[in-house]
């Protein structure tokens, strides 16, 4: 039964170590220790989160970028093909100006060969019958050296105009 | 390696075989070392080599008709007298341990009566007291000093920070936190410190041998103590409610007045609460000192059963494999029924500390919104 008694002696001294020991620990163990655990939960969690964002924003920037390249890739394309068709423009537009030009500079040309050769034909014509007359004087001359030459061909042009009158 | 061990069987056989010159049959008194090491004691007694008993002696201070003694326990005579008392200075003697009234007490001797003196010497379980007290600062002491020196952005502790770290937080997020809530920091030094307090002594006793082997938490004096002081800290701290709901409980009328039936319950229970803790603790750990012990005791009647030397060899030996093998499961248990004790009381306290906090029931819906 004195199992079951508590002992003064025992029961003071008990008192007295927990009293001592637990203000020793309220004051300088356990709330410090639990403040610095949760605080250090805290700043993990933290750290954890802006680590999760960051990868996030990460994983965005690179998508972005790829984006950007590829919207420029796609710019390229559109600009080069622009060049390209205003050079095929440009191109076509100097043929045809040279077309033009040629055709224009053909038929001056031949303009100018007609009228060189019409001068020259002109100039042969005069010559020609600068030199028929001078034969025909000359002709003419050895023809009507006589005067019975000379009557012939009055008559004969004299009939020539009549019969052109009476027409 | 296969060798090795057959090496180490043959060597543990051999080591049985020993006790050979245990031959007359002995009368081996398993109650005088059950209680001698569960009750308490004025000297620490370690172990016996050969015939001469390894004892530590400790202080005694009591306070006599005469004043206050302060002397060592070697001053009481090994010798018992007539009545299988020790007699000691000052007309003092420690009481026979089969005696009526203060057994294994000191009693001072006043004119042909007994009268037990205010005695508040140094004993075996206050020793060990002393010495639980010192390694639970340390264990608190030490992982609280890291958290000064550290600061949040710092690496983790490791080893055994570490772990108390990890063992503080298990403690107050599990229990003390899921059960108190929003006034868990007023209450958890408490609380802690009486999870460690018990836990580091009821670790301390399973150890066998000195700074370890004392019956602590196994003593109704420890568990009163614990017991009181959450019926006290349950009871000041209680809110209005609390007390209306023990004296004028929501129940009908017939059952509070004439005959103030669940008052009574009520009232009755703010005791029973504390006591179901002392009890459930002393228990427990009592038990389990008295079951390791008798496992090894057990070995010891073996060896004296019969007259027969050889019976009592075959016995012996037959038993004392038997004993080992329990007795390191009732070790393993024992560590593990350490923890749980001291588990158990806290959330108990904590449940009942919450208990005595209860809102009225008009304003828990406002806490809701």
């Amino acid at each position: 039964m004195d199992l079951l008694i508590p002992d003064s002696g025992l029961l003071f001294w008990m008192t007295l170590v927990f009293i001592i020991v637990f203000i020793i620990l309220w004051k300088a163990g356990f709330p410090a220790i639990i403040k610095m655990v949760t605080d250090r939960k805290a700043f993990i969690d933290e750290s954890l989160k802006k680590a999760h964002e960051a990868n996030e924003k990460l994983a965005n920037i690179q998508k972005e970028g790829e984006s950007i390249l590829q919207e420029a890739r796609e710019k390229q394309a559109a600009i080069l093909k622009e060049a390209a068709d205003t050079r095929d423009a440009i191109v076509e537009k100097a043929q045809d100006k040279a077309r033009e030009e040629g055709a224009r500079l053909l038929s001056d040309a031949k303009a100018q060969i007609e009228t060189e050769k019409q001068n020259a034909i002109r100039e042969i014509r005069g010559q020609v019958a600068e030199l028929s007359v001078q034969i025909a004087e000359k002709v003419l001359k050895a023809k009507l050296s006589d005067d019975k030459a000379q009557m012939d061909m009055i008559n004969r042009l004299l009939d020539e105009v009549s019969s052109d009158n009476k027409q | 390696m296969k060798h090795l061990k057959q090496f180490l069987l043959m060597a543990m056989l051999l080591f049985t075989l020993a006790p050979l010159q245990v031959s007359a049959k002995e009368n081996i008194d398993v109650k005088e070392i059950l209680w001698g090491h569960i009750k308490d004691s004025y000297e620490w007694h370690i172990t016996k080599v050969g015939d001469h008993p390894v004892v530590i002696h400790l202080p005694i201070i009591v306070n006599t008709t005469s004043g206050w003694h302060v002397f060592c326990s070697s001053e009481f005579s090994e010798e018992k007298d007539a009545n299988g008392d020790r007699p000691g200075p000052f007309n003092l003697v420690i009481k026979n341990a089969d005696a009526q009234a203060n057994p294994n007490k000191i009693v001072e001797k006043v004119g042909g009566q007994e009268v037990r003196p205010l005695d508040i010497s140094i004993t075996k379980t206050v020793c060990v007291l002393f010495i639980d007290a010192i390694i639970l600062l340390l264990c608190v002491l030490i992982p609280a000093r890291w958290c000064r020196k550290h600061k949040v952005d710092d690496p983790a502790p490791k080893g055994f920070v570490g772990l108390m770290h990890m063992f503080i937080m298990s403690v107050y997020t599990d229990v003390i936190e899921a059960t108190l809530g929003k006034e868990a920091p007023k209450y958890a030094p408490w609380l802690l410190t009486c999870f460690f307090f018990i836990f580091v002594a009821n670790i301390m006793g399973i150890v066998p041998f000195p700074p370890g082997g004392g019956n602590l938490t196994g003593n109704i004096a420890c568990t009163v103590f614990f017991g009181v002081t959450t019926f006290l800290i349950t009871n000041f701290t209680g809110t209005k409610e609390y007390w209306k709901d023990i004296f004028w409980p929501e129940v009908p009328t017939w059952l509070k007045v004439p005959v103030p039936l669940m008052p009574f319950i009520e009232l009755f229970g703010i005791f029973t609460k504390p006591l179901a803790l002392i009890i459930r603790l002393f228990a427990n750990m009592m038990a389990g000192h008295a079951i390791a012990l008798s496992f090894a005791a057990i070995i010891f009647i073996m060896f004296n059963i019969s007259e027969n030397a050889i019976a009592n060899y075959v016995a012996g030996t037959g038993m004392t494999i038997v004993s080992v093998a329990m007795s390191a499961f009732m070790m393993l248990l024992e560590v593990l029924v350490s923890y749980i004790q001291a588990l158990v009381f806290t959330m108990l306290s904590a449940v009942f500390i919450s208990l005595a906090h209860v809102k009225s029931h008009e304003a828990e819906p406002e806490i809701v919104k």
